[in-house]
């Protein structure tokens, strides 16, 4: 009985394990220390990206501008490592700028009624355009002074043979795991995704929360940006392209309604991973890039469903 | 409603002679996307050329959206425009913004993609075949006619992966001792090429050279070789600035260039000799080079 319940609360970590078996019985080179530091590396990115996502979709949103808002903060954050600025005045002007932008989007959520779909998708539509008039539509370097090679670090360097955008990713994770299950803050995220009328009856400032949500998933996006251009020493102005789509992927596979209230920052690693562990399977078996669409499509439908069906019969 | 009637007579003579204005010395270019050095650097080279030849040149974005082509297609088309050229955001989905140019009487240049239907008087653009073909033999040259390729595609399906994709493969298969060790997409993409490329480094212990569909691709794979302090050595394809510099800095070895600059300007000397009733060849090739160090 035990067994079963712990399935069916981790039902994405055991896809996860599946997969990895499936695909180390596939290709010889999968299981390896450098193989999987490589896929924490890649992960890492959608991983701070879908952790932001987790705090919106658990009050019942959706945050879309998170891709343009990954591009923006890399273009700003290149051109400022580009012009000799103070590696933390950068970093710090990219975070706070992620977070209003995010916070912007909270408040036309907020104070204007609009859904959150539609506001993000109006966010999502004019960052991007605000990311070409800034880039010019071409990329940008992070430059040659010495600041630029400790930007790099950011991206591509290690501590004690842990990529650091790895550390990164952990940290935060720790960070959000805390505020979401520790913190009166975490406790109205989910009263609102819950029932916002009577979260709002028992006295918590909606708005502030729903703005809050909002910022902590741009700063979080702007810091997948960081990590992203110190990788390349370049801002692209296409970056992030789709990427809300492999967030919200991974909040879903990792068993959080859409429907908020209901979700954990757990499940949401685990959800990147599984992306992540598919997009190198797939790499690593040299699957034509046509299939490699579906394969990809049909392991999120599997995923979900087999999660779905394990919620109905709990 | 005199004074009304005065009006609409009024703006529909102002609106007529501006129109006429246009007419003659004004020339649209639809371009797929503005959100790529490639795109925005053959819209640099058209424009010098129409300054330098007195034309007005109006550009349009289409986003890479063929619905967004088509709307743009009929904004400009009532502008009452001298000539269109047009950059397909994909072959054949431009179809019906050719034709509405052609109801229109607008005479059409594609520029560097192609279009599968509809009334075209000229195409202007680099032989992605033959640039591949050039790739292929240089990395034959560099191994000696012996080693293991990796091939870094663009999107699937888009003419360019498959034009330059066979033009490469059609070179390497001359020689038997190569072989191609992974062939995997990265869609045009940097960041997609780190990723992927790091993959490939994964699961392949030997590799002596990587041929990407573009050069985003190619730094982006350059990254994950520096990363992974292995000696390989990349060869891009369109000669951005970027590619440029990583060739003449010595992490890439060649970058076959596309002259984009090239295939806007002689875009728009061949809507000038159309204008000016001159022939003009179905298709102009716009000559590629290999840029090496």
């Amino acid at each position: 009985m035990k067994i079963k319940e712990f399935a069916l609360e981790n039902i994405p970590l055991i896809g996860l394990v599946i997969l990895m078996i499936l695909v180390s019985l596939a290709s010889p080179s999968f299981l390896s220390v450098d193989n999987f530091l490589n896929i924490l590396r890649q992960t890492s990115i959608n991983a701070i990206i879908a952790m932001g996502m987790t705090f919106v979709i658990l009050t019942a949103g959706i945050d879309l501008s998170v891709g343009s808002i990954l591009a923006f903060a890399g273009a700003v954050c290149a051109s400022m490592i580009g012009a000799d600025t103070p590696l933390l005045v950068a970093l710090f002007t990219t975070l706070a700028i992620g977070a209003a932008l995010g916070a912007a989007s909270g408040s036309i959520v907020s104070f204007f009624g609009v859904q959150p779909f539609i506001a993000t998708l109006v966010g999502m539509t004019m960052i991007r355009g605000a990311v070409l008039v800034y880039t010019d539509g071409r990329p940008i370097s992070t430059g040659d002074f010495e600041v630029a090679n400790a930007f790099y670090e950011l991206g591509g360097g290690y501590v004690a043979g842990i990529p650091i955008p790895v550390i990164i990713a952990g940290v935060v994770f720790l960070v959000c795991w805390y505020v979401l299950n520790h913190t009166r803050m975490g406790r109205h995220v989910y009263a609102i995704g819950g029932n916002e009328q009577v979260a709002k009856l028992a006295g918590v400032n909606v708005s502030a929360v729903k703005i809050t949500v909002f910022a902590i998933s741009g700063a979080l996006a702007a810091l997948a940006g960081i990590i992203l251009t110190a990788r390349l020493e370049s801002a692209q102005p296409t970056a992030g392209l789709a990427y809300e789509l492999d967030a919200i992927a991974a909040v879903v596979l990792g068993g959080t309604s859409l429907m908020g209230g209901r979700g954990r920052i757990t499940g949401t690693l685990i959800g990147a991973l599984i992306i992540g562990v598919l997009n190198n399977a797939l790499n690593i078996m040299d699957v034509s890039s046509y299939f490699q669409m579906i394969a990809k499509g049909g392991v999120i439908l599997l995923a979900v469903v087999l999660d779905r069906r394990g919620k109905t019969t709990e | 409603m005199k004074k009304l009637l005065r009006l609409a007579v009024a703006t529909a003579v102002l609106v007529g002679s501006t129109t006429s204005a246009l007419a003659n010395d004004t020339l649209a270019l639809v371009v797929s996307t503005l959100n790529n050095p490639f795109f925005v650097t053959l819209k640099e080279g058209a424009e010098a050329k129409a300054g330098e030849l007195g034309y007005k040149l109006l550009v349009l974005d289409s986003q890479n959206d063929p619905a967004k082509e088509l709307a743009n297609v009929e904004d400009v088309l009532n502008k009452k425009i001298a000539l269109m050229m047009i950059n397909p955001t994909d072959s054949d989905a431009v179809r019906s913004a050719i034709r509405a140019a052609n109801r229109k009487k607008v005479p059409v240049v594609t520029l560097d993609r192609g279009a599968n239907s509809g009334k075209v008087v000229s195409h202007v653009a680099s032989d992605n075949v033959q640039g591949g073909m050039m790739a292929g033999d240089l990395v034959k040259k560099m191994l000696n006619g012996k080693g293991k390729v990796v091939e870094l595609q663009g999107v699937p399906g888009a003419s360019a992966t498959r034009d330059r994709g066979e033009g490469f493969n059609k070179s390497i298969k001359e020689a038997t001792g190569i072989t191609v060790v992974a062939s995997q997409t990265a869609d045009f993409d940097r960041t997609k090429g780190l990723n992927v490329m790091e993959n490939i480094l994964q699961a392949q212990p030997e590799i002596d050279a990587v041929f990407a569909q573009n050069d985003e691709m190619a730094l982006g794979a350059i990254k994950a070789i520096q990363a992974a302090k292995r000696d390989i050595i990349v060869v891009g394809f369109d000669g951005t600035d970027d590619a440029v510099a990583a060739v003449k800095k010595g992490s890439m070895l060649a970058t076959v260039a596309q002259q984009a600059g090239r295939i806007g300007s002689i875009g728009v000397e061949t809507a000038d000799m159309i204008l000016k009733g001159k022939t003009v060849p179905k298709y102009t090739p716009v000559p590629l080079q290999v840029i090496t160090k």
